[in-house]
């Protein structure tokens, strides 16, 4: 397994250079986080560690790199199941002046990239393309007989979406849920025709979900908005640490457009390799670990 | 009180006053989303079993579950008597509440009778027992059916399949896990 696991990196990041985009790195120790309500991030000696590397690709975005991707560890606190460790592995790329839609082709170039060099190849579905479509308002019509909007206000939109709609999504080809409400999208830039939804997708294989990408939110007033009503909503969250992210907002604004996107690794290397568990799939799982 | 993260498979929550057992779990978390703990549970009590997703903030009570060593002393009915061999007080647990464990009795026998509020609800046997084998048919020579096993009675009254060579008065191991048989004890 260590091998296809290998063959598996190579062939992403062989994947992405083919595409001219540059990999980069990024701090992993940082002084704040993104505030975000759903994600508590694991404190490292006056520091944090990274909830994932957004922030700072997206400030290399404004300082003009047009294609960029990082392959790193991100960790949160208290994730832990079949599909959850608290450190995994992150895939994500940016692309400057462009939306999601593209980054949804750039999911489908990848898979069949490796599909052709990844062997033993036991990804649970074809990977014929146009993959399937579906909004969030769509798949609760469908699947729950509610609007989105109705879910929210009833506070049941996550169990909803859990127990409802994941397990139907990614059957038959990898799917993308897409157009998301804009409460659930704290960065992503908002539909110009229907400001109430975001121009955010989450891609789902055999209920399993991979990745979350959406067109940036580029404005800072509204992003410096967006992030107050986080904090807000982080009861736990300590007041004096309610600090906002002045260097990222400040570069935000150099951005025109732009798109980016995150891929649980594990998670994707999980499926390709016929694993039930992102346990299974990576090198040491926690259990694995001395203690 | 325990909260949400405690929540796993094999723990004991109190839910509307009674005991359950987590026998289920699965943590979710839809991508920006709230983590929610999905469980399966069993009544302790009544056996009933049903699905619950948690959010993490919510709290549970520990039950109030105690395990006590005792001896199983004889039945009467469909009351069966045991005694606690530190002080010697003695309960009774329904032929109900103890299901299949009544397979596997026998008198004198020392095992754990977990209590919930002060009230009997379950017994952990020993994982072996050794029963006496009351009933067993000859093997019928040129049984040509393929069967390599037999079906024999213990003395408690239970069935199972047994390998040929079990005869009548033998006394043999079974796991009372599967309650299948083990091996034939010499004595």
């Amino acid at each position: 397994m260590l091998h296809q696991r290998a063959a598996f990196f190579q062939a992403i990041r062989r994947f992405f250079q083919g595409q001219g985009f540059l990999e980069v790195d990024t701090p992993v120790r940082q002084p704040l986080v993104i505030p975000e309500q759903n994600i508590v991030p694991i404190p490292s000696a006056g520091h944090f560690l990274q909830s994932s590397p957004e922030l700072y690709m997206k400030r290399l975005l404004a300082g003009g790199c047009e294609k960029i991707f990082q392959i790193c560890h991100c960790f949160r606190s208290g994730e832990r199941g079949r599909l959850h460790l608290e450190e995994f592995v992150m895939l994500e790329w940016y692309r400057l002046d462009c939306g999601y839609t593209k980054l949804m082709g750039d999911c489908e170039c990848l898979f069949e990239f490796l599909e052709s060099r990844v062997t033993p190849w036991h990804f649970p579905v074809s990977l014929c393309t146009p993959w399937q479509r579906i909004t969030v308002e769509d798949a609760f019509h469908k699947y729950c007989s509610m609007t989105p909007a109705q879910a929210l206000d009833q506070g049941i939109f996550d169990l909803l979406l859990v127990e409802k709609v994941e397990a139907n999504l990614g059957d038959k080809t990898p799917t993308f849920l897409y157009d998301y409400p804009l409460e659930l999208a704290s960065l992503a830039r908002s539909k110009v025709e229907n400001p109430g939804i975001a121009e955010r997708f989450e891609l789902y294989v055999a209920g399993v979900e991979l990745a979350n990408g959406f067109s940036e939110l580029t404005d800072p007033v509204a992003q410096r908005a967006r992030f107050m009503e986080e904090y807000a909503g982080m009861e736990n969250f300590p007041e004096g640490e309610k600090k906002m992210p002045e260097l990222f907002l400040k570069d935000l604004g150099k951005i025109e457009s732009a798109a980016g996107i995150a891929m649980g690794l594990d998670r994707l290397f999980m499926l390709i390799s016929g694993q039930g568990s992102v346990d299974d799939a990576v090198t040491f799982a926690p259990d694995d670990l001395d203690v | 009180m325990l909260s949400a993260s405690d929540l796993r498979k094999g723990l004991k929550i109190q839910i509307d006053g009674q005991p359950y057992i987590i026998t289920h779990f699965e943590f979710s978390k839809p991508g920006k989303g709230q983590s929610l703990y999905r469980c399966k549970m069993r009544n302790m009590i009544t056996g009933n079993q049903f699905s619950q997703t948690y959010r993490s903030n919510e709290k549970f009570e520990k039950p109030a579950l105690e395990e006590r060593k005792m001896q199983y002393l004889y039945n009467q009915g469909d009351e069966y008597h045991f005694m606690d061999t530190e002080n010697y007080e003695q309960t009774f647990i329904t032929r109900e509440q103890l299901g299949e464990n009544v397979s596997f009795l026998q008198d004198n026998m020392e095992l754990d009778v977990l209590f919930f509020d002060e009230k009997p609800i379950d017994v952990t046997l020993p994982i072996f027992v050794n029963l006496v084998v009351t009933v067993a048919e000859p093997w019928a020579k040129g049984d040509t059916s393929g069967n390599d096993t037999k079906p024999v009675t213990v003395e408690t009254g239970y069935v199972l399949q047994v390998p040929p060579f079990v005869v009548e008065g033998d006394k043999i191991q079974i796991d009372t896990r599967t309650g299948a048989y083990v091996t034939r004890v010499k004595e």
